[in-house]
């Protein structure tokens, strides 16, 4: 019977139904459900990794140890995973390994958005784009035979649009794949200068097989139509090109590296005009031209943003005749964080005592957004440690007195540590603020190393994250409540003037899963607010000041975290008694 | 045919679930389905959507601009937001609902007033739907979701279909008659 599944779960039925038996991921959106899924399956083994360079490093040692592998993350994470990654490619594998790079068109939920299919060319590695969510499960399972066959690691390619699309999907049953022999093979995964050159070799031979194997691969196929319109795509494109242009005749490629360059001028020849529509880079379009084949492409199309059948109707047929417009004038709804979300205080604080924040990448980012604007910098996971140590540098030690950097918990075992022993070992002396919600909020709460729980909620050893900070020589840690102001803008005040680093681990749990959770409730004592909507500066839904009123109001968003009546200079915010 | 639905709210509402039950009882009916959703930062109380297209045989996940045949607005502003996306001669089913988003609530912007009369106006098939009332009445605000589901699967002829138990399957075993009840106010709204 077929099932409604998005990309993700589908990928993880697919790596399943192909007998894998290591999963492991670090969470990043749109990435996330695939290993959550996997770990639900009895018998296998699946982890969350403290990073995406670990999770690969972890990955090829079970795919040398004989075991089906599974790697996910989001396309950036490719980035912290790369290392790995490109030397992998050249010892080859015994399991098959499948790593899935999530990218993330449009940006819905991520920093950039870099196009990952140049990562196959680069590391010489196959790509695999699958079109909906039967061929994410379908191509998976094949991924891993590829692997296997050539000697690869293979790179499932997704992005959100898929990873969050439910269509349908035919279960089949899992392979029984024994695991393969262990045999030492130095020549193969000792990846010294004389061994890696012979690699070298191998994987030029390989990627000459591979192309030679994509011309006849069920992953490439012609949809002959009307001549006149030719369209190479892949991925969800794939759909928007059916939709939108259903007269068109289309190569469909599920292989994005290599290319068959032989059915692509086939089909070349036999169209009268020929477009390549691609989401991002034009990686199919330029080697195309390279080969001497004329066709179109980003010359019609943007390299921005996500593609949709509208765009393509747009760009083929000229504009519809518009539909309903916007009339009137609309409120806004920008994310926020959560009302009772323990960053507020710290973000708070940061705006009013007017420092110089290094941010980095969580929830917390949103402590960017007004009215709480307290973060001037954020550039990927971890950056905001290094950031701040180069501000420093740059600046002055008399600049460190307003420096503060802000990472989250999650993200401070992910990429924090190393560039803290920077700052010890570089002897910087700002100040750097760990947000400690005891999870992964921003993708729907993971655990992580330092919540003492498995990726199956089981118990292991929990990470002490102020025992690591004393343990690399940060002479200075404290933990206060970031929802107690006073004791915050104290801690923060005495560690900057310190000429030495610190750490502030601010400690609350997020409040979506703070198991502890207040039943405190507030109101404004209209008798005593002068309506100086000081309150507002918190940035949050619980309390409002809306238009004709003179006073504030607790609302039913109020989670009763206490943070606005500290910030009343009149005491006009109180508790409900009893 | 192909059927095009967009459910739009602010995170929290529950629309995903809803998206999912009727998913699964489109998929029940022998039709292709693909359903859109996006996670991420948005779900952080901002405006949510997710997009439901079925037929005989179906392509894009998402809904083109003005291609809607039914926008399901879990909320007023999210209605009008979103309005754009509905078809001429499309329906759109209303919450009657006010969530007001931060800057509203901070008077930096106004909560617009006559929503209802202003699509009414320029909408042909507008059905207002006091979810949160009946949900309310009913006892749990939160199934307001699930009476607009009952609203959706009327307005697209759906009755046919036992959901009963797709509900039971996708709602907490506690919850399962609070929920069977809103769906069955939300069908005779």
């Amino acid at each position: 019977m077929k099932r409604l599944m998005i990309g993700n779960e589908a990928i993880a039925r697919g790596a399943y139904e192909a007998g894998a038996t290591v999963a492991t991921a670090y969470p990043g959106t749109p990435s996330t459900e695939i290993v959550s899924n996997f770990a639900r399956n009895e018998g296998v083994y699946a982890e969350w990794s403290p990073n995406e360079k670990v999770a690969v490093e972890v990955a090829a040692g079970a795919s040398i140890g004989g075991a089906r592998t599974l790697v996910a993350m989001k396309h950036v994470g490719v980035n912290v995973a790369a290392d790995p990654l490109y030397t992998f490619a050249y010892t080859g594998v015994t399991g098959g390994l499948v790593i899935v790079s999530a990218d993330d068109p449009g940006m819905h939920s991520s920093q950039n958005e870099q196009d990952n299919r140049g990562y196959g060319r680069f590391a010489k590695i196959p790509v695999i784009e699958p079109s909906d969510s039967q061929e994410a499960k379908d191509f998976t399972k094949l991924a891993f035979d590829l692997s296997e066959q050539f000697d690869t690691p293979v790179m499932l390619r997704i992005t959100t649009r898929l990873a969050h699309s439910q269509t349908l999907v035919e279960e089949g049953e899992r392979l029984a794949i024994p695991l393969k022999e262990y045999k030492k093979d130095a020549p193969k995964y000792v990846m010294l200068p004389a061994f890696a050159r012979s690699r070298h070799i191998e994987v030029e031979k390989r990627m000459q097989a591979l192309a030679e194997y994509a011309e006849t691969s069920e992953l490439n196929r012609i949809e002959w139509n009307d001549p006149d319109l030719g369209i190479i795509t892949s991925g969800v494109v794939y759909q928007y090109v059916k939709e939108a242009l259903p007269e068109a005749s289309v190569l469909k490629l599920g292989m994005t590296n290599p290319l068959p360059m032989g059915l692509i001028k086939e089909f070349a020849s036999k169209v009268k005009r020929l477009v390549v529509i691609e989401e991002l880079e034009p990686v199919i379009e330029e080697q195309i031209k390279a080969h001497g084949i004329s066709c179109e492409g980003k010359e019609l199309f943007t390299l921005l943003g996500e593609y949709s059948p509208e765009l393509l109707e747009t760009v083929f047929k000229g504009k519809k005749p518009g539909s309903y417009g916007l009339e009137s004038q609309i409120p806004p709804r920008p994310p926020l964080l959560c009302p009772g979300c323990p960053h507020r205080g710290v973000f708070y604080t940061l705006n009013k005592m007017k420092l110089i924040v290094t941010g980095d990448i969580g929830c917390y980012t949103l402590g960017a957004l007004s009215p709480l604007e307290g973060m001037d910098t954020c550039i990927c996971m971890g950056s905001s440690i290094g950031a701040s140590i180069g501000l420093e540098k740059a600046r002055g030690e008399k600049f460190a007195k307003r420096l503060v950097a802000v990472i989250g918990d999650s993200t401070f075992v992910h990429s924090g540590i190393t560039p803290l022993i920077d700052m010890v070992y570089n002897q910087g002396t700002s100040t750097v603020i760990i947000l400690d919600n005891d999870t992964t909020a921003m993708t729907g709460h993971q655990d992580h190393p330092a919540t003492g729980l498995t990726i199956t909620k089981a118990p292991t050893k929990k990470l002490d994250i102020e025992a690591l900070v004393k343990a690399v020589g940060i002479p200075n840690v404290r933990i206060v409540d970031p929802l107690n102001l006073p004791q915050l803008k104290e801690a923060l005040e005495e560690e900057l003037k310190r000429r030495e680093p610190s750490v502030i681990i601010a400690k609350r749990p997020c409040v979506l899963i703070n198991k502890q959770k207040t039943t405190d409730k507030y109101y404004v004592d209209s008798e005593l607010c002068k309506g100086c909507k000081l309150c507002l500066k918190v940035g949050c839904t619980g309390v409002s000041f809306m238009d004709q009123e003179k006073v504030a109001v607790m609302n039913d968003n109020c989670a009763g975290c206490g943070l606005c009546p500290q910030v009343c200079t009149f005491d006009a915010i109180k508790r409900v008694e009893g | 045919m192909i059927k095009n639905v967009l459910l739009v709210g602010v995170g929290g509402q529950g629309t995903i679930l809803t998206s999912k039950i009727l998913s699964s009882g489109l998929v029940k009916l022998g039709y292709d389905v693909k359903m859109s959703e996006i996670h991420g930062m948005a779900q952080r109380g901002g405006s949510v959507t997710t997009q439901i297209r079925y037929g005989d045989k179906v392509y894009s996940p998402s809904i083109c601009t003005g291609e809607a045949d039914l926008v399901a607005a879990f909320e007023k502003v999210e209605a009008v937001r979103w309005l754009p996306q509905l078809k001429k001669g499309g329906t759109l089913i209303i919450n009657d609902y006010e969530i007001y988003s931060l800057p509203v609530l901070i008077g930096k912007e106004n909560y617009p007033d006559g929503i209802l009369e202003d699509l009414q106006d320029r909408i042909k098939e507008v059905k207002v739907v006091d979810a949160a009332g009946i949900a309310e009445r009913i006892g749990n605000i939160k199934t307001q979701n699930i009476v607009l589901l009952g609203a959706l699967v009327k307005a697209l002829g759906l009755e046919k279909l036992e959901w009963t138990e797709l509900i039971k399957e996708n709602v907490p075993a506690k919850l399962q008659g609070i929920n069977l009840k809103a769906f069955q106010a939300g069908l005779g709204c």
